[in-house]
């Protein structure tokens, strides 16, 4: 099984990095862009085939490495 | 003779400038490999020296938090022992929890690396006792990731308690913006006033004919 974490800033935490992008789509003259924030992705191959057990495990991780919870929000996709 | 234990990562590079700046003030220092679980006896102070542990893998400090040393680190903190953590040391101790708040990537997201002046908010504690209140600083900066975050709530308890340290400032002592931290905060310190974290590099601005030497009485006050 594979977990995939996605991290992001939390909303109403600037986000630098999506800032940036944003004011370069503007330059390339890409419209319709209203917001873009930046975030990472880990991809995670699991042992485990308990769907249950192993979302715990990786909320587990998430909280304690993965993501900064101060300022990071994150979601988990089993598949 | 004060004693001051200065940690080493993997990829810490500010580790003997701080050895130096301690000597030069008559201490004596013990280099700790973060391997080691145990900080040496009759410490006075452990610094959390600033370089790029781990290579800024995950995020600054991330990595490191979980070194065996730094289960020690919170032990000496928790006990009363002096922390101080420069740059990525500063990073570090947020992350495991030690200071309050997050550094996140400079807004403007270039790596800043120049004299700044500082505004010195709080010196009601150790570490800036040695410099006056609203007194403007001139100290080195080299980061990427200094921009401070905390939450409203968390903000004020730190606005109550004294516990923030220095801003970034002009040379009148204004705020200003340099990496986009909330209320141009460059330093903070925890509520029991022990452990220390700034931005700017005090171990750097030793002697005048480099450009500064207020680090001396920033790091004077620690070992007071």
């Amino acid at each position: 099984m594979k977990a995939i974490v996605n991290i992001f800033l939390k909303e109403g935490v600037l986000d630098p990095q999506g800032k940036a992008i944003h004011h370069a789509l503007d330059a390339m003259n890409f419209e319709g862009v209203e917001d873009v924030r930046m975030g990472k992705q880990i991809v995670l191959q699991l042992t485990s085939t308990n769907k249950e057990e192993a979302l715990k495990e990786v909320e587990k991780m998430a909280e304690e490495i993965l993501a900064n919870t101060v300022i990071e929000d994150y979601t988990i996709e089993l598949i | 003779m004060k004693q001051v234990a200065i940690l080493q990562f993997p990829g810490t590079n500010c580790d003997l400038d701080t050895k130096y700046a301690f000597e030069k003030l008559g201490c004596s220092t013990t280099i700790v490999w973060h391997k080691d679980s145990s900080i040496p006896s009759n410490i006075d102070l452990v610094v959390v020296p600033g370089g790029f542990s781990y290579g800024d893998y995950l995020r600054s400090g991330a990595i490191a938090q979980f070194s065996p040393i730094m289960k020690a680190v919170v032990e000496y903190a928790n006990a009363g022992g002096k922390v101080l953590g420069i740059c990525n040391g500063f990073q570090i101790l947020t992350e495991i929890g030690l200071l309050p708040g997050a550094l996140k990537r400079n807004i403007g997201l270039h790596f800043i690396s120049k004299f700044q002046t500082l505004k010195v908010i709080n010196n009601n504690n150790t570490f800036l006792q040695k410099c006056n209140k609203d007194e403007v600083l001139n100290v080195p900066i080299a980061h990427a990731d200094g921009n401070y975050y905390i939450d409203e709530v968390a903000f004020k308890a730190l606005e109550e308690n004294e516990q923030i340290l220095l801003r970034y400032s002009n040379e009148k002592g204004e705020p200003i913006v340099v990496n986009g931290s909330v209320t141009s905060i460059a330093g903070v310190c925890n509520k029991s006033k022990n452990v220390f974290g700034l931005m700017p590099h005090p171990e750097r601005a030793l002697e005048t004919i480099l450009g500064s030497s207020d680090g001396i009485k920033m790091l004077e006050g620690l070992i007071a």
